[in-house]
């Protein structure tokens, strides 16, 4: 027993991979955040009225809030007047094209495995790259386009489709939501924006690369997403953050709206710095996300694979408006050493025969804590509602915390909602079979767990499939017990 | 190929291998038979190394190296095979990537790069030909699922996949009908070469049946108590383990 302890723990001691800072002047404004702070944001992204007006609401709703304390963390005091609200790499001087990057940028984000020049890309997916405060670039901006595909930063977006962010923007997460969404929508820097139109198939993944760089900010971006009738579109989202002993705040939202039979799939794989071993520093990743299934037969799918960050508060959710529309929910959360999640979903079934799936494996290992929390909730006029819960735990040391909050709130007797949970533990046997096998201890807890966490995994693009199996096994390097 | 030397392994502090001395070379299969309780699967388990036993006493070098001092997965990748008497459920992990990370690890101990996918499957299906393993478990989770014999197929299955020089069959008759008994054996014979070796641990005769051993061992309270040729089961089968335990009791 002792043995396999001691060898899960080394399985499970891995180094994270993305902790580099690049060494790059950076454009920062002055810690702490009061309205000046806002303006000041709004005017460096040159935004008009009504969007200063948005934050400005926003802003001083935030200023009633206190941080919400119902989950199942611990999370020390954070001095929201110690954090840089806004920070921008600088461009280079002299005159350059709008499209030219500094090379600096250029070989940071190919060291993250995320290429911005369109040739070195993987064929069929765009991304666009964001650093702190700022996108750097959006590839494939033009090929889209020419299917009326809108695919931009959230401040170009702001620009050239003002009239779209202003129809959508806060439609589905409002300022007033919580206290985090509240934030953002006060100091938001940045993010991508989506706008499939009525019966296009976007045709290729849309993703959004997500990295903090400077010291002592925040990150607060905003994803809006919106598939007209018909429309279809994948959208990828990844994240890292150099190592460093202080914690970083990452408070972003995302809203998605499907209108009539469109379907919108988000696949999250979050890898932000989750602390060291000790649990010093690492990033709070306190995010608001939701989709809006406003059309008859349109169907939201959150895929995520969350094994990043110090402390994970995030919940994204359905709302299931129209009639017919689908909802699904498929999570892997991985907690090691110190880290904390309080993650899982709401299914809020509006519309009539509305169906919603949510399957959320859970891996714990180190002394972390890692829950599950999600909330079923049938209207009275959501005849027919279907829900399928599945919340499983896997436990690789005996010092770590699985738990699981399922709330139902079913106001419809017609409706079927299903719960089912388990908890299991990596044996000594399946580990011991692996080796005689001549499969090391890493390689077989790594099967293991991608094993586990397979059904989620399978929803993954291909693309970013493979990758988030070795963070899976990365992530737990060094851990079970 | 296989020398043990008054070998000696506990388990929670209780001896219970006290002293075997056992050789086995290249082409041999060796029988260890003996009464429930006796020795027997400890002695496999601490040939592959399971970490719940330990050796207090004693050697035993795998073409002249010390196998103790062996990592379980490096004795694997030297060529020691157990099929196992209670093979593991491993859910979620397809048979195919569990296979390929064992052949790929076998292969990187030799120096070799990783199979390609297409000569991966081309061996598969090569390989589950010789126990007449159907494709659909080939596909599903490891022995998730699967009736004891079909466990037990599975287990010689892997013996084809990895091709182990040394294989140590578990009671693999145990929870078999004939018919399964006989496609197992079947599968071990054809797998059976000049160069390798393999020690059939069983309680009864009728394994022997079908997979002819050489020699025939008596395992007693931990210790060899007789060895002969394979009339030797024949004997046991007749007189019963009480032969064994009267002769040596008094």
């Amino acid at each position: 027993m002792e043995d396999t302890n001691n060898i899960l723990n080394e399985v499970t001691s891995g180094e994270y991979k993305y902790g580099f800072v690049t060494d790059i002047d950076t454009d920062v404004i002055h810690r702490g955040l009061d309205e000046a702070t806002v303006r000041l944001i709004s005017a460096k992204k040159k935004e008009p009225d009504w969007l200063l007006e948005f934050r400005l609401k926003a802003f001083r709703h935030w200023q009633t809030l206190e941080m919400p304390t119902w989950a199942h963390l611990r999370i020390p005091p954070i001095d929201y007047q110690d954090i840089i609200y806004y920070a921008a790499p600088k461009k280079k001087e002299g005159p350059k094209s709008m499209d030219e990057i500094d090379p600096e940028l250029m070989k940071t984000f190919d060291k993250l495995g995320i290429p911005l020049h369109e040739r070195a890309q993987l064929s069929g997916m765009a991304v666009d790259a964001v650093m702190d405060s700022v996108s750097v670039k959006t590839t494939f901006k033009n090929t889209l386009a020419e299917k009326g595909i809108i695919f931009c930063s959230f401040s170009e977006a702001v620009q050239h489709h003002p009239d779209l962010v202003q129809q959508y923007l806060g439609s589905v997460v409002s300022y007033r939501d919580n206290f985090f969404a509240a934030l953002n929508s006060a100091v938001f820097s940045d993010g991508s924006f989506v706008y499939i139109p009525k019966g296009v198939r976007c045709p290729m993944e849309l993703s959004t690369y997500f990295r903090i760089n400077a010291q002592g900010t925040g990150q607060f971006e905003r994803t809006l997403i919106v598939a007209d009738d018909e429309a279809y579109v994948s959208y990828l989202e990844g994240c890292t953050a150099p190592m460093r002993d202080e914690n970083q705040l990452h408070a972003a939202i995302v809203e998605i709206i499907a209108n009539e039979h469109a379907e919108v799939k988000y696949s999250t794989v979050q890898n932000w710095y989750p602390g060291d071993k000790e649990g010093k520093g690492g990033i709070y990743n306190f995010v608001t996300k939701r989709g809006l299934c406003k059309g008859e037969g349109s169907k939201i799918s959150w895929t995520q694979v969350e094994t990043g960050s110090a402390i994970t508060w995030k919940y994204p959710s359905c709302i299931l408006a129209g009639d017919n529309s689908v909802g699904e929910f498929y999570s892997v959360a991985v907690t090691n050493n110190y880290q904390q999640a309080d993650t899982g979903t709401k299914m809020i079934h509006l519309g009539k025969n509305t169906r919603s799936t949510i399957v959320s494996k859970g891996i714990s290992a180190g002394h972390s804590q890692n829950s599950y929390r999600g909330l079923v909730k049938v209207s009275p006029r959501a005849e027919g509602a279907r829900n399928h819960s599945q919340c499983d735990s896997l436990l690789l040391s005996s010092t770590c915390g699985a738990h699981t909050f399922p709330y139902a709130d079913i106001q419809n007797e017609t409706a079927v909602v299903e719960h089912e949970a388990t908890t299991s533990k990596i044996s000594e046997e399946q580990l011991f079979y692996c080796r005689q096998r001549g499969i090391s201890v890493e390689e077989a807890v790594g099967l293991i767990v991608n094993g586990y966490a397979r059904e989620v995994m399978n929803k993954l693009p291909m693309e970013f499939a493979v990758e988030a199996q070795k963070l899976l096994t990365i992530s737990l390097e060094g851990s079970v017990g | 190929m296989l020398e043990i030397k008054n070998l000696h392994a506990s388990i929670n502090g209780k001896e219970i291998l006290k002293g075997i001395d056992l050789s086995v070379k290249a082409g041999e299969i060796h029988a260890i038979m003996g009464p429930n309780g006796s020795g027997k699967s400890t002695l496999s388990s601490v040939l592959v190394g399971n970490p719940a036993f330990t050796v207090t006493e004693g050697s035993v070098t795998f073409n002249g190296k010390d196998l103790l001092a062996m990592e379980p997965e490096d004795r694997s990748r030297e060529g020691i095979f157990l099929s196992f008497q209670y093979p593991v459920e491993i859910p979620g992990v397809s048979m195919v990537n569990f296979m390929r990370a064992a052949v790929n690890e076998h292969r990187k101990y030799k120096g070799l790069e990783p199979v390609s996918a297409t000569d991966f499957l081309k061996l598969m299906r090569e390989k589950r030909a010789v126990v007449d393993l159907d494709n659909k478990l080939a596909s599903r989770s490891v022995n998730e699922g699967f009736s004891g014999g079909e466990k037990k197929r599975n287990e010689i299955f892997q013996m084809a996949m990895l091709e182990p020089k040394l294989a140590i069959l578990d009671e693999t008759d145990s929870g078999l009908d004939i018919d399964a008994l006989r496609v197992v054996a079947s599968g071990v014979n054809k797998l059976k070469t000049a160069d390798n070796a393999i020690i059939v641990i069983t309680h009864y005769q009728r394994l022997l049946d079908y997979i002819k051993p050489d020699i025939v061992h008596v395992l007693y309270k931990g210790r060899i108590v007789k060895t002969a040729g394979p009339e030797l089961a024949l004997e046991l089968e007749e007189k019963g383990y009480d032969w064994i335990k009267n002769t040596i009791d008094n």
